[in-house]
């Protein structure tokens, strides 16, 4: 367990390297989408994978905070320095507010009918961008300031941004797993009702993860809509955002802390390479829907829970082969929900 | 004095009269049964108590306070605790995790307080050994067996020190061994000052544990007194053998 | 005003269409309690393929489903057997995912066959038009509502007056329960997939005979399917039914006495409304259980 601190600076360390070691602007374009998507997903998980509501409209709330940059910068005639950056949590904000009066109406449903209805909310914000010609010049687009950087360094202020984002949305993530709030959130995932029943304000809290969680999807938003330049509404509210955010959780393990960011990483610059490989071509999303089946035919419980899972049972194995020595320390950050060896007999996912 | 008082509680699904003019009371410091035929209406009854059903009409007083209508978390605050028929335990959460989620969280929903304090743990495992499951305390809920998960729904209420306790059922699907121990726990917190509203099927456990108990038939209430008195009842002897 | 009334016969003869397409969705869902994301992609496949009979065989399109719906029914059988079987937890969010890969799968498949140029189904009735309340109709629009109307009383006679529909009720009440009684709930559940992607292949022809697509088309159409089963609650036909009709209507009557641009808004604007004070959807069930 001591050398868990050290572990966690090493990994941060070769996060904040990575772009001086490799600059190739290849590379560096890869890890700028990739923390950005790690961000997404640690911060949907927040509000999907906490409450096991499955959300499903999120692309929203990120085009909401990439238009929200666009529009800020093109009215207030914003420099294309690093201004834009000091914005993003104003526009992460703008996002927030949005997701409020939709997170009241979605989240009086549940299950099924909640997936449905944020799908249709995600589409209704995507026609808004179309339809809203006044502000946001409909299919034709917005541009942002250029960045006045370039070359090698041009990828590096946006991806240490999106990094400062991700380690933010996570510290935020453990905090909440860490809190009676979050332990609120677990059990309504368990039982809604029986939650309410013990005093859990269910109501509040629901939409109090979805607001945080589309805070920082919307700052994130922004930070893509500046790092691409122009925006068009079927990309800045793009369905495939949902998808790749929740397959990258779920291949991680949903519920879990570092699940999402696991998946992203794996994930992520896999869908680039296909990406720079089949560029428009129909094998690219060929590949990306066949990647999409095997993940979750393979890892229906995602890659922690599995781990964890296996890693108990070897444990156990030992132990019982060699009952005198001590079991080892499980590897693994240990969440509220896994201090006991005993997780190796969690059976098959429960009921809801 | 009357703890709780059910008065004139109608509710009715569609067409079927679920409970038609019900009124109970629970007096403190007692143990109140709740007997009568499957049907009769007492799960409504809990429901409509603890709110998750709206009545028709009636009153539902705690304290002497008006509590109709409260939702479930506000009825909780008050103080009055309730088990389900069909076990309601969080099954992915530990066992130790289970008996966190009841305790106050002390406003802005607890964001910026641990999920467990020393105090709050060694509160949550003394219960746990009241009720005698603690050795379970790291395991998933869902891994327990079915009457220990009673036991943990049971011992997961009293984190919150409710002065009523609504039981739907505890020794249903229950071997006797751990009826037996139930019933004890039952008594020796009543001792402690709890007040007991219990529906049960097994008349043996009613009678062994009630002070008073309520008979129910058709959604309303046609006997009330001692154990001994409502055993001779005629009347309840033809709710049940009755129809 | 007239104008007003030739919008709502379109919108009621093209509602058939969708109440149709939804109707598999909601069939699916009621059933197997999974979302098929895929339908959208699936209705763009029936009119690809009866475009390719239409092109290369030169068959009648209503001729060509004869052939393309049993084709489809297969296609659902092996996509339900490869990959929602498989699913045994979180199958609603696992549904969702995996029939968006399949969706992708063939999007992807049909964007490399036919590129992503526009077409359009050909033939005499979607081209020849005659006059009724003073406005001209292509003979298409009532086609094809005849077509939905004859399915969807095929499907209303299956699901009430058979054995197989007995059963598929059974299941629609209590999964468990119609497990317990003997009922094959995979068989079952197989052929109600089967079912619903069948019903896309007519759904997909009717659409393609309309509406100018290509392989991307899928994603207006699954969006509004999406919303038309939330809007009448879901797992409801007869919710289905009565939201694609309203849905349609309320579009075509908004862009003639507005604007085009703002007839999807409004019909979004009164699912909001509905959904506020009916959370459920018009015929829905509340979900979530007090017990």
């Amino acid at each position: 367990m001591k050398s868990k601190p050290i572990w966690l600076l090493a990994l941060l360390a070769a996060a904040v390297a990575l772009p001086l070691v490799f600059p190739n602007p290849t590379i560096t374009t890869i890890a700028v989408l990739t923390v950005i998507f790690a961000a997404a997903a640690t911060a949907w998980n927040i509000f999907a994978g906490y409450t096991g509501y499955i959300a499903l409209g999120h692309a929203a709330f990120f085009g909401t905070g990439a238009y929200s940059l666009a529009i800020i910068c093109q009215h207030w005639h914003v420099p294309a320095d690093f201004t834009p950056f000091a914005l993003l949590p104003l526009c992460g904000v703008i996002a927030a507010v949005v997701s409020l009066p939709l997170g009241l109406v979605a989240l009086r449903t549940r299950g099924h009918t909640f997936i449905v209805i944020t799908i249709a909310m995600f589409f209704v914000a995507q026609l808004l961008a179309y339809d809203l010609r006044g502000v946001t010049h409909g299919s034709a687009g917005l541009s942002l300031p250029i960045p006045l950087w370039s070359g090698d360094f041009y990828n590096m202020p946006f991806y240490y941004a999106g990094l400062l984002i991700l380690l933010l949305a996570l510290a935020v993530s453990w905090w909440i797993r860490n809190s009676k709030y979050g332990l609120g959130l677990l059990a309504i995932r368990d039982d809604e009702d029986r939650a309410l029943g013990l005093g859990v304000k269910t109501g509040p809290s629901k939409l109090l993860a979805f607001v945080i969680s589309a805070f920082f999807v919307g700052m994130l938003g922004a930070l893509w809509a500046y790092y691409i330049e122009s925006i068009f509404p079927p990309f800045a509210f793009d369905a495939l955002f949902d998808v790749a955010i929740a397959l990258m959780t779920f291949m991680g393990g949903i519920g879990t802390l570092v699940g999402p960011i696991l998946g992203a990483l794996l994930l992520e610059p896999a869908q680039q390479l296909f990406a720079v490989y089949f560029g428009q071509s129909g094998w690219y999303l060929v590949l990306y829907g066949a990647l999409l089946l095997v993940v979750i035919l393979l890892l229906p419980e995602g890659i922690v829970p599995t781990i964890r899972k296996r890693w108990a049972q070897w444990t156990a194995a030992r132990a019982r082969s060699s009952p005198n020595s001590p079991a080892p320390a499980p590897p693994l950050p240990p969440s509220p929900t896994s201090q006991h060896p005993a997780i190796a007999a969690r059976g098959e996912g429960g009921e809801r | 004095m009357s703890m709780l008082e059910i008065r004139n509680i109608s509710k009715a699904y569609g067409g079927i009269q679920a409970l038609s003019a019900c009124t109970i009371n629970v007096e403190q410091g007692k143990i109140t049964g709740l007997i009568g035929p499957n049907g009769s209406g007492k799960t409504t009854l809990f429901n409509v108590i603890t709110g998750y059903e709206r009545p028709d009409a009636g009153a539902v007083n705690f304290n002497g306070t008006p509590i109709t209508n409260a939702a479930p978390d506000r009825v909780f605050a008050h103080g009055i605790g309730r088990t389900f028929q069909l076990t309601r335990i969080f099954p992915r959460l530990t066992v130790l995790e289970n008996m966190h989620v009841a305790a106050p969280r002390n406003g802005s929903m607890g964001i910026f307080r641990r999920w467990s304090s020393a105090h709050e743990r060694s509160r949550a495992i003394e219960l746990l050994e009241f009720v005698g499951i603690a050795h379970l305390q790291g395991m998933p809920a869902e891994n327990l067996s079915y009457g220990q998960k009673k036991l943990l729904e049971f011992a997961c209420i009293l984190i919150a020190d409710p002065q009523v306790i609504l039981l739907d059922e505890p020794a249903g699907g229950v071997n006797p061994t751990m009826t037996n121990q139930l019933a004890d726990r039952i008594r020796l917190l009543n001792q402690r000052g709890v007040t007991f509203l219990v529906v049960e099927h097994n008349m043996e456990f009613v009678m062994g544990l009630c002070d008073t108990v309520n008979v129910m038939h058709h959604g309303a209430k046609i006997a009330e007194g001692t154990p001994i008195e409502v055993r001779n009842d005629p009347a309840v002897l033809e709710a049940y053998l009755g129809d | 005003m007239d104008l007003i009334l030739q919008a709502a016969i379109i919108g009621i003869l093209t509602g058939g269409v969708y109440a149709l397409m939804a109707s598999g969705l909601t069939l699916t869902f009621g059933v197997m309690e999974i979302i098929n994301i895929g339908q959208g992609a699936l209705v763009i496949l029936g009119a690809y393929l009866i475009y390719v009979l239409e092109q290369k065989l030169h068959l009648d399109l209503f001729v060509g489903l004869l052939i393309t719906m049993p084709l489809m029914f297969g296609f659902g059988l092996l996509i339900e057997w490869a990959f929602v079987r498989p699913l045994k937890r979180d199958r609603i969010m696992l549904s969702i995912l995996v029939t968006f890969g399949v969706a992708l799968v063939i999007e992807g498949l049909l964007g490399l066959i036919f590129t992503t140029d526009l077409v359009r189904l050909q033939a005499w009735y979607t081209t020849a038009s005659f006059q009724v309340a003073g406005f001209y109709l292509s003979y298409i629009y009532v086609f094809g509502f005849l077509l939905s109307v004859v399915l969807l009383a095929a499907l209303y006679f299956l699901i009430y007056r058979t054995k197989f529909g007995a059963s598929l009720r059974a299941l629609m009440e209590n999964r468990t329960a119609a497990q317990l009684i003997g009922i094959p709930v995979e068989r079952v559940s197989a052929i109600t997939f089967g079912i619903g992607v069948a019903l896309t292949a007519a759904g997909g022809m009717a659409f393609g005979a309309t509406n100018s697509f290509n392989p991307g088309s899928s994603y207006d159409l699954i969006s509004r399917l999406l919303v038309i089963i939330v809007l009448g609650g879901m797992g409801s036909l007869g919710g289905a039914l009565i939201a694609s009709v309203l849905m349609l209507v309320i579009e075509d009557v908004t862009a003639v006495i507005w604007s085009p641009i703002w007839s999807t808004t409004v019909f979004f604007i009164v699912l909001v409304i509905v959904l506020l004070v009916r959370p459920q959807g018009l015929f829905g069930q509340v979900a979530g259980r007090k017990q």
